[in-house]
C-alpha cells in the first residue's frame, strides 16, 4: 500500500504517429522498469494488429517507480489508452481511472481532430493536463506555433509545455517531474466500503479472464470475495498483480492504485467495462456514474470462403467473442453465400480489427458484406423495427417510414484542402454544423448520416487531404429519410450480399459506381453477363460484362505437361478463393470492393 | 493404335544447343563454344541401351529430335543413334522420324545427311516470313534463305513441317493474313503455328516486366488473329488438328499425338521429360537441365535421371484431359474412366449449352470456340 501523495496516475493522449506509444516506452525505459535488453519497440502494444497499425485497441498499464528529485520515490501508474474513436467509451473509463493527462502533440503537425476527442474526454474527466511538445529535434518542428495552437484550439495554456523527442530521449526526465509536480494526487478512502472500476479485461490463455481496475475507495485483498455490481456475479480474488508491464504479484490495493485481478471468471462477457467492483459483504451502496452497455453500430455479415469452414469460423467467433464483449454476433443465412454470421461492431476499425484477427489468428478466409448502420423501420402498425441487414428489409407496403442514425463529424484539416472536405461532405448528405479557423487550420463539423460515413468516408478523406486531415465522431441520434434498399443482381441473379440501403436522391450514382466496380472486379467468363442495379423491380443501373475471347496456351508438348498441369492447377485453386452464383463466379475481395466509391 | 496403351510409344531426343539465345525461347537451350560430338554420342547410345532394357518389345511409333537446335548435330551423330535405335525396338511400318532444323544454309547443308541417316520428316523453325520481324525475334536466318532451305528439303523428304510464331510485335490484322497466305503457297504438308507468348525467364520477359516491350496485340485482336488463322488454313486445305498445329489430313505430326493422346514417351538428353508405363504405373521421368550436369551423371551415375515420379489416377486423368482437349478429336470417354477420371454432367451441359464443348458417345471435344478458351474450359471441367 502506498501513501496517496506518493502516487500518480496518467493516461496519454495523442493522435496517431505523435508518438504516444514512443514516449510510453521512454519512461519505462529511463525508469528502469524493464531491463534495456528486455525493451521492445511499442511496449504496451501486446496484439500484432495493434503493432502493426499503430494503434491501442486494448486499455493497457504500467507502474514505474520514479525517484523524483525531491527525494521522494513515486509510483507513477500509466494507463494507455485505445486511440480511436470506435473505442470512445473505453477512452471515457480510462480517464476516469486517472487523475491527469499528458497531451502530446507532434511539434510540425500540430493537434489533430481526433486528439481533440480525446482532450474533451480527458478535461471531462476533470483531468489535470501537461502539454508535452513531441519531435522537437525534427527540422520542421514550430513549437511556438503549435503552443499557440493548442491554446487557441484547446483553450490550453501550454506556455509550460515539455519540449521532447521520445524517439532520442531528449527531455523525458523533464516529462518524469512534471508528471509529479503539475499532476495531482488521487484522493480516496482507505477505511470507506470498497469501490473500485473495472477499467477493461481481456482473456489470458495461461490465467483466463484478467480484470484491470482502478481503486477508488476502501483495500482490495487477494482472497477478498467481490461482487460485480452490473451483472450481480460475486468471485473469490484468485490473484491481484500490479503490471510492470509484466505481472507482479501483491497482497492488497489501497485507493489510488491501479491493478490487475484474476477471479477465475470464465469469459470476458462476463466483465463490463465501467463496472463497479466491491465487497460481496459489507459493499458500497452507490456504484460509480457514467456505466454504459456496448452498443454495436455497424454491423455486416462474415462468411467463409469455402462453405465447408462454417464450423471453424463459428469456432472462431465465439472464442474470439470470449475476449471482446463489444463485438455481437448471431447465424445469418445468405441464399448467396450460405451460412454465415451477421456481427455488431463498435465502429469500422472494430470491423476491420475483428476480420483481420479471425483470418490471421485463426485462418480463415473470409467474405465480408457491406457494413450497414441500424436503421429504425417505422410500420404502419405503429411498431418499430431495427434493420441490421438490408436483406431483411421488410415489404414496403407495410412500411411508414424509415429513420436512420445520425453522427457530429468533427474534422481537422489545412485550409487548402477545405474545399474537397466541405464537396466530400456535401456529397455524403452533410449538413454543415460549424467552421473555424486555427492558424492554417480549418475545424468543420458536420452532421452526417452515419450510413454514408461507414464505409470508405474515412478512406477517401485520408486520399483528398494526402493524410492531413483527421476526423472523429459521435452519433447524435435518428432521423427520417428518403431511404430505399437498392439490389444487385448479376446474370439476372440477385446476390444478396450486394444489397444495400441508400437515400433515394443517391441511388442512380451509387447503382451505377457499383455496376461499374463490378464489371471491373468479376472476371470475364466464357459468356457475357449482365450486371444490374435495381430498386424493387426497377432497375437503375446496367452494364455487361463481355466473355472472355481468348485464353489458350499457344504451346503444350511433352515436356510442358506437368508445368502446364501445375499452372492449371493454380488456376483451379485460386477459383476456390470465389463464391458461385449461378453460374458466375465472384472474387471474394469483390464484395467489399464494390462498394468502394471514387467521389 | 499400336501401343502403349492406346497412345503410341515414342522416343524423344533433346539437343540442347544453339547458335545463339532467342529472346521468346524458353526452352531448354545453351550456347557452347564447342561440343564434344563423341562424347555426346557415347551418353545418349548407353540412354537408349538403359531405356531399351526398360521398355523390350515396345513397337516405336516415332522418333524425335527436338532441342535446341538438332541441325547443329553432325549427321554422323544422328545415324548412329538412330541406328543403335532400330537395334533396340521394333518399329512401325510407319515410324516417323523428325528433326528439328534451323532454316540456314550451313544447316541446309546437312539436309541430305540426315535423310540417309533415316530422318523422314523436317520441321524447320522459320518462324516469320519478313526479314525485320525475324531479326527482332533474334533469328539469325534470312527469308531467302528459310525460303531456300525449304526447297533443299523439299527435294529430299516427303514431309515437311515448318513454324511460324504469329501476334508478333506492331502485326496487323492483315499483315498476318498476308504471310499466312505465302506460307500456305510454299506447299508443306504441316504447319505449327503459334501465338507470341512471353514466357518469365526470357529476355522478352524481362523487357515485357519492366513495360520495355511494346506492340504487343490486346486479347481481341490476338482472338481475331486466331480466328483468321483458322478459317485461312481450313480453307487452304489444312485445317487445325491441335491448337496451334495444322495439317493435310494424314500429316498430322504422330510424334506430338503421342503427347496429346497421352501414350508413352521416353525422354533422353538435357531437361527431357518422358512419361513410362512400367509394371502398370505411369511414371514421369525427367533428366537434369544443364548439359554438363546430365552428361556426368550419364557418364559416371548410369543414367541421366532425376528420381521418377509415379502419377496417380487423378493426375493421369487430368494429363489426359488437359493434353487430348487441345486436338480436334478430343478425349476417348472410356479411356478416359478407365483411368479414374470424373466429369460433371451439370458441368458438361452448361459448356455445351454455351458452345464450348460438345460430345457424343464415346468422345467429348472442345469446339472451335472452345479450343480458343481451352485454359478456361479445363478448369471448369476439371472442377473440383
Amino acid at each position: 500500500m502506498t501513501q496517496l501523495d506518493l502516487i500518480r496516475n496518467f493516461s496519454i493522449v495523442a493522435h496517431i504517429d505523435h508518438g504516444k506509444s514512443t514516449l510510453a516506452d521512454r519512461l519505462i525505459q529511463l525508469t528502469g522498469t524493464v531491463a534495456d535488453r528486455d525493451m521492445k519497440a511499442q511496449m504496451l502494444d501486446s496484439m500484432d494488429i495493434e503493432r502493426e497499425r499503430g494503434i491501442t485497441i486494448k486499455a493497457n498499464t504500467v507502474r514505474l517507480e520514479y525517484p523524483a528529485k525531491d527525494g521522494n520515490t513515486y509510483i507513477l501508474n500509466l494507463i494507455d489508452t485505445p486511440g480511436h474513436v470506435d473505442f470512445a467509451y473505453e477512452v471515457s473509463r480510462s480517464m476516469r481511472a486517472v487523475e491527469g493527462s499528458l497531451l502530446v502533440v507532434d511539434a510540425s503537425q500540430g493537434v489533430e481532430a481526433q486528439t481533440l476527442a480525446n482532450v474533451y474526454q480527458a478535461l471531462d474527466a476533470g483531468h489535470e493536463i501537461v502539454p508535452v511538445l513531441n519531435k522537437i529535434d525534427l527540422p520542421a518542428a514550430e513549437p511556438d506555433r503549435i503552443r499557440q495552437q493548442i491554446e487557441d484550439v484547446i483553450g490550453l495554456d501550454a506556455s509550460d509545455a515539455v519540449l521532447i523527442s521520445a524517439k532520442s530521449g531528449l527531455g523525458i526526465p523533464d516529462v518524469l517531474e512534471a508528471i509529479v509536480k503539475r499532476l495531482p494526487a488521487p484522493k480516496g478512502d482507505r477505511n470507506a466500503p470498497l469501490k473500485a472500476m473495472l477499467v477493461d479485461s481481456w482473456y489470458d490463455a495461461y490465467l483466463g479472464v484478467v480484470v484491470m481496475i482502478r481503486v477508488m475507495d476502501g483495500v482490495m485483498r487477494k482472497g477478498d470475495r467481490v461482487r460485480m455490481m452490473q451483472t450481480n456475479a460475486v468471485y473469490g480474488i484468485d490473484r491481484l498483480s500490479v503490471l510492470k508491464p509484466q505481472m507482479v504479484d501483491i497482497d492488497e490495493l489501497g485507493p489510488g492504485e491501479i491493478g490487475v485481478l484474476t477471479a477465475s471468471i470464465k469469459q470476458v462477457r462476463d466483465t463490463r467495462v465501467g463496472d463497479t467492483i466491491t465487497h460481496e459483504r459489507k459493499g458500497c451502496e452507490v456504484a460509480l456514474p457514467g456505466f454504459k452497455p456496448a452498443q454495436p453500430v455497424v454491423f455486416c455479415g462474415l462468411f467463409p470462403v469455402d462453405a465447408n469452414e462454417f464450423e471453424p469460423l463459428r469456432d472462431a467467433i465465439e472464442k474470439l467473442a470470449l475476449n471482446d464483449a463489444s463485438f455481437t454476433y448471431e447465424m445469418e443465412t445468405s441464399a448467396a453465400l450460405g451460412f454465415g454470421f451477421r456481427c455488431g461492431f463498435l465502429g469500422l476499425l472494430h470491423l476491420e480489427v475483428v476480420r483481420d484477427r479471425l483470418e490471421r489468428e485463426y485462418d480463415i478466409d473470409l467474405i465480408t458484406t457491406a457494413p450497414s448502420v441500424v436503421y429504425h423501420i417505422y410500420m404502419k402498425d405503429g411498431t418499430m423495427q431495427e434493420l441490421h441487414n438490408p436483406a431483411d428489409m421488410p415489404d414496403l407496403t407495410y412500411v411508414d417510414h424509415i429513420e436512420e442514425p445520425r453522427i457530429k463529424a468533427t474534422i481537422m484539416v489545412p485550409d487548402e484542402y477545405l474545399g474537397d472536405i466541405l464537396k466530400l461532405c456535401q456529397d455524403r448528405r452533410g449538413i454543415q454544423a460549424d467552421l473555424s479557423y486555427a492558424g492554417q487550420r480549418a475545424m468543420v463539423v458536420y452532421d452526417l448520416p452515419l450510413n454514408e460515413v461507414v464505409f470508405d468516408f474515412y478512406d477517401r478523406l485520408k486520399s483528398v487531404t494526402k493524410g492531413y486531415a483527421s476526423f472523429d465522431y459521435n452519433i447524435t441520434g435518428y432521423r427520417e429519410d428518403f431511404l430505399v434498399k437498392m439490389s444487385v443482381l448479376v446474370n439476372d441473379e440477385p446476390v444478396d450480399a450486394l444489397s444495400m440501403m441508400v437515400h433515394r436522391d443517391r441511388a442512380d450514382m451509387r447503382g451505377r459506381a457499383m455496376v461499374e466496380k463490378l464489371k471491373e472486379l468479376i472476371p470475364r467468363h466464357m459468356f457475357k453477363i449482365p450486371i444490374q442495379a435495381a430498386i424493387g423491380g426497377r432497375v437503375i443501373a446496367r452494364e455487361t460484362l463481355s466473355a472472355m475471347r481468348k485464353d489458350v496456351t499457344a504451346k503444350c508438348y511433352g515436356g510442358d505437361a506437368t508445368r502446364k498441369k501445375k499452372l492449371l492447377e493454380k488456376q483451379k485453386a485460386g477459383k476456390k478463393k470465389m463464391r458461385q452464383f449461378g453460374k458466375v463466379e465472384i472474387p471474394q475481395q469483390a464484395f467489399i470492393n464494390a462498394l468502394k466509391m471514387d467521389g | 493404335m499400336d501401343d502403349w496403351r492406346n497412345g503410341g510409344f515414342g522416343l524423344y531426343l533433346h539437343w540442347p544447343f544453339c547458335q545463339s539465345k532467342c529472346p521468346y525461347c524458353d526452352f531448354n537451350s545453351h550456347v557452347a563454344a564447342s561440343i564434344d560430338q563423341g562424347r555426346w554420342q557415347r551418353a545418349y547410345l548407353a540412354e537408349i541401351d538403359r531405356i531399351g532394357a526398360e521398355t523390350q518389345g515396345r513397337v516405336l511409333n516415332s522418333v524425335f529430335f527436338g532441342g535446341g537446335t538438332p541441325s547443329l548435330m553432325e549427321p554422323e551423330l544422328v545415324a548412329a543413334i538412330l541406328e543403335r535405335v532400330r537395334a533396340t525396338w521394333p518399329a512401325a511400318n510407319d515410324c516417323e522420324i523428325t528433326l528439328e532444323a534451323n532454316p540456314g544454309s550451313v544447316e541446309a547443308g546437312r539436309f541430305a545427311g540426315y535423310r540417309d541417316a533415316g530422318v523422314n520428316r523436317i520441321s524447320m523453325g522459320i518462324q516469320a516470313l519478313n526479314d525485320a520481324d525475324l531479326h527482332r525475334l533474334g533469328r539469325l536466318h534470312s527469308v531467302a534463305e528459310a525460303r531456300a532451305a525449304f526447297d533443299v528439303a523439299r527435294g529430299l523428304f516427303d514431309r515437311i513441317s515448318f513454324d511460324l510464331i504469329y501476334a508478333r510485335q506492331d502485326q496487323g490484322l492483315d499483315d498476318w493474313r498476308h504471310e499466312l497466305r505465302e506460307a500456305l503457297a510454299m506447299a508443306a504438308d504441316h504447319l505449327s503455328l503459334y501465338q507470341l507468348t512471353i514466357e518469365d525467364g526470357t529476355a522478352f520477359g524481362d523487357r515485357f516486366a519492366r513495360g520495355r516491350l511494346r506492340g504487343l496485340p490486346a486479347e481481341e485482336l490476338s482472338a481475331d488473329m486466331y480466328a483468321v488463322t483458322q478459317e485461312i488454313c481450313e480453307a487452304a486445305g489444312l485445317p487445325a488438328y491441335e491448337v496451334s498445329n495444322h495439317a493435310r489430313p494424314g500429316s498430322e505430326s504422330r510424334h506430338n499425338l503421342i503427347y496429346w493422346r497421352a501414350g508413352d514417351y521416353a525422354g533422353i538428353g538435357p531437361g527431357a521429360h518422358g512419361r513410362l508405363t512400367l509394371g502398370g504405373v505411369k511414371l514421369a521421368t525427367e533428366a537434369p537441365k544443364a548439359p554438363g550436369d546430365w552428361l556426368q551423371r550419364v557418364e559416371r551415375g548410369g543414367h541421366g535421371e532425376v528420381p521418377r515420379v509415379a502419377l496417380d489416377a487423378r493426375d493421369r486423368a487430368f494429363e489426359y484431359l488437359m493434353m487430348a482437349l487441345r486436338l480436334r478429336e478430343g478425349l476417348d470417354l472410356t479411356r478416359y474412366q478407365a483411368m479414374g477420371g470424373q466429369l460433371n454432367s451439370s458441368k458438361i451441359n452448361e459448356l455445351v449449352e454455351i458452345g464450348m464443348i460438345a460430345r457424343d458417345d464415346s468422345r467429348l471435344w472442345a469446339t472451335a470456340q472452345g479450343r480458343m478458351v481451352l485454359n478456361a474450359v479445363i478448369t471448369e471441367l476439371a472442377g473440383d
